[in-house]
């Protein structure tokens, strides 16, 4: 196993490399942290899951990497984020429009709202076609019919000339991804892009993107707070928590071998269909963490159930634990097999 | 025993109190919207049916589980017996009489009873009042207790009885998390002694690792006060935890109702296999080996509902009957009851085990 992921790490370069990713937020109640320090990689055609709790920074660091974030308040402070040999915080502002929608682009969890409600779908999908890709009207029409059977949308070419209240929660999410996938991109990031949606249509939605994933070689960054959702799909996970990285590894080892206590955690805390019904559900005590006010040492310290003195002065880098396996936890080894 | 199903027809069952008092019972449930068109002279255009000939009965202290897709009807159907909508025919008798007879004076002692927790305990609870004030309205309205210190006292009281600090009586909503609102909504549904509670989507909006700290908590105060529970929930998951017994909704039906375990372990309608075919489970390796109906297209829409059997469109074994008859909810096992004319004819392998 271990020998066949690193044929493929050799394979695959690099797209995305996410370098001591800094994004902050200036507010009147302090500076908030949003992002502190996070690094990750993406290669290309892969799955990356970003998981992670309610104001854990993973949405922020997903706008980072667009540089999407409003300043005033915001601001990436420090970092690196390169992608096919650029670093993307160093482009100009024209530059970087290049980029967004074309290189990389962006699925959101509420289609509704990133959607234009007074223009067809039709328009807003030749609009980037006729932007990015220098398409003329007629070229960008055709595309567009073709890009919404790609996504399961039956009668495509009635459809373009609908509005997006015309279309159920379904199937805009499937205008957003064939949105997503018009101008070829080589990478997506998803935020939340099945949350708001039923279990009988997430379900759809996720195989959709898993197939169109693998047969355009488009690699995907899924940003949730369900580990479920991802298991099926991720190659990679990283498990954020109040705005740091806290583990990161295969999703194999996050979830056959969990090496912090969030992880760990959050696994334990939801009832799953295939085991035995417990008598009682295990949560995760306490509160999500509040930015502005975080603890000396390491967060997640207070609703820690392995806690030692250590975790309240020293806050614990990410140390290896196995092959291509990170966490940031000071008894991370006596958690092995837990 | 025949109490324990829904009563499908006339069918009256008063013998089977074997297994506990009946609390609720909804017969023939039905809550048709008019859809109009036109701004001065509203023409009716069609008939949305949210909740299409619906029974079941809840006993004393148990917990229905009520499942269903966005747009099933099962929020229409909790606000139905709450009486919050009233429905359009079908009876909801709640500890004896027939809820739907009653006018909004007769009700309000029974409203005391029936209480709701909502989804999203960010829009649920005014941000202008403190928690103390949400928390003590209902019971100075309903006149719980009397004297402002009595009121005080009781709010305090409530609180330690969901965990929370009773000092955040002087805090305002926004200064809580989502969590710690929610068990404000729970507060705020206990502080008038109800008997029975409605809970719509309770965890749905929450954080997974708070999810669980509310579910803990909505069974503790089950076992401590005796509370009914009628949980509306999308997430099979959750509700094969809390439910007793469980009830699927698809398009303002109930194709299928039985005890936890036999539902879990033998579903029989292929909307309750598909279901829980697309609950996601975090693990990999069992995910890899796991067999998924992805059902086709989408959930029609009430308006325009299929003819015969509302789920056949979307149906992997339907035959060209299916759109054709109504299948009536029958009791195909003791106590398990499926509304679909192939349920016995298709057998496969459970979708789990436990």
């Amino acid at each position: 196993m271990q020998h066949e992921a690193w044929e493929s790490e050799g394979a695959k370069g690099t797209l995305l490399q996410v370098k001591d990713l800094r994004t902050q937020f200036f507010t009147l109640e302090g500076v908030i942290k949003a992002v502190d320090g996070v690094s990750y990689d993406v290669r290309q055609g892969e799955t990356v899951a970003i998981v992670g709790e309610s104001g854990c920074g993973k949405s922020v660091s997903a706008l980072s990497i667009m540089r999407l974030i409003p300043y005033p308040p915001g601001r990436i402070v420090a970092g690196e984020i390169w992608f096919n040999g650029r670093n993307l915080l160093a482009l100009t502002d024209e530059e970087m429009r290049q980029v967004r929608g074309k290189e990389i682009a962006m699925i959101f969890q509420e289609p509704m709202t990133s959607l234009n409600p007074t223009l067809t779908i039709g328009r807003q999908l030749t609009e980037t076609l006729e932007a990015h890709l220098k398409m003329s009207a007629s070229e960008a029409e055709g595309r567009a019919a073709e890009l919404l059977r790609l996504v399961g949308i039956p009668e495509p070419e009635r459809r373009l000339r609908q509005y997006p209240h015309q279309f159920s929660g379904g199937m805009r999410q499937r205008v957003m991804i064939a949105m997503a996938l018009s101008c070829n991109p080589k990478l997506i990031l998803a935020d939340e892009p099945t949350t708001a949606l039923d279990v009988t249509i997430q379900a759809q939605i996720l195989e959709l993107m898993k197939e169109l994933s693998q047969r355009f070689g488009v690699a995907m960054v899924i940003i949730t707070h369900n580990l479920g959702v991802v298991a099926r799909y991720a190659d990679q996970v990283n498990v954020m928590y109040a705005g740091k990285m806290i583990e990161q590894g295969s999703a194999r080892d996050i979830y056959e071998s969990p090496r912090h206590p969030y992880t760990l955690g959050l696994l334990r805390s939801v009832p799953r269909l295939d085991q035995p019904r417990k008598a009682r559900l295990e949560p995760i005590d306490g509160q999500p963490p509040d930015l502005a006010h975080l603890p000396p040492g390491c967060s997640f310290r207070l609703r820690c159930t392995f806690a030692i003195d250590r975790c309240a002065h020293e806050v614990p880098p990410l140390i290896p634990v196995g092959a291509g396996h990170v966490s940031a936890c000071w008894v991370a080894d006596t958690l092995h097999g837990k | 025993m025949g109490t324990i199903g829904p009563q499908p027809g006339g069918r009256r069952q008063e013998e089977a109190n074997s297994e506990g008092d009946i609390l609720l019972e909804v017969r023939r449930l039905r809550k048709y919207f008019p859809l109009t068109s036109g701004v001065l002279f509203q023409r009716r255009v069609g008939l949305i049916k949210a909740v299409d000939d619906v029974s079941f009965s809840i006993r004393k202290g148990e917990t229905l589980g009520l499942v269903g897709e966005s747009g099933s009807g099962k929020t229409t159907t909790g606000r139905c017996i709450l009486q919050l909508d009233r429905p359009t025919s079908g009876e909801v008798r709640f500890e004896g009489r027939d809820l739907a007879q009653l006018d909004e004076a007769e009700l309000r002692p029974v409203r005391r009873r029936m209480q709701v927790i909502f989804q999203d305990p960010y829009s649920s609870l005014n941000p202008r009042m403190t928690i103390g004030q949400i928390i003590g309205e209902p019971v100075r309205v309903h006149e719980i207790v009397q004297g402002k210190e009595e009121v005080r006292e009781r709010v305090r009281e409530l609180l330690s009885v969901v965990g929370l600090n009773p000092r955040m009586a002087d805090r305002f909503p926004h200064e809580l998390s989502g969590g710690q609102r929610q068990r404000v909504g729970i507060a705020r549904a206990l502080s008038l002694q109800p008997s029975f509670i409605v809970c719509d989507e309770p965890v749905s909006a929450l954080d997974v690792s708070i999810q669980a700290q509310i579910i803990n908590l909505l069974e503790d105060l089950q076992a401590q006060f005796g509370l009914t529970y009628l949980f509306i929930a999308h997430d099979l998951s959750v509700v094969r935890h809390i439910g007793d017994r469980v009830a699927v909704m698809y398009l303002g039906k109930i194709v299928e109702v039985a005890y936890r375990r036999e539902l879990y372990e033998n579903p029989l309608h292929p909307y309750t296999k598909a279901l829980l075919s697309a609950v996601p489970i975090p693990d990999p390796a069992v995910e890899a080996k796991r067999e998924r109906i992805v059902l086709k297209g989408e959930v029609p829409s009430p308006l325009n509902p299929p003819c015969g059997c509302v789920f056949h469109p979307r149906c992997p074994i339907a035959i060209p009957e299916c759109s054709q008859v109504v299948p009536e909810l029958r009791e195909v096992s003791p106590n398990h009851w499926v509304a679909c004319i192939r349920a016995e004819g298709y057998q496969s392998a459970p979708a789990h085990s436990g």
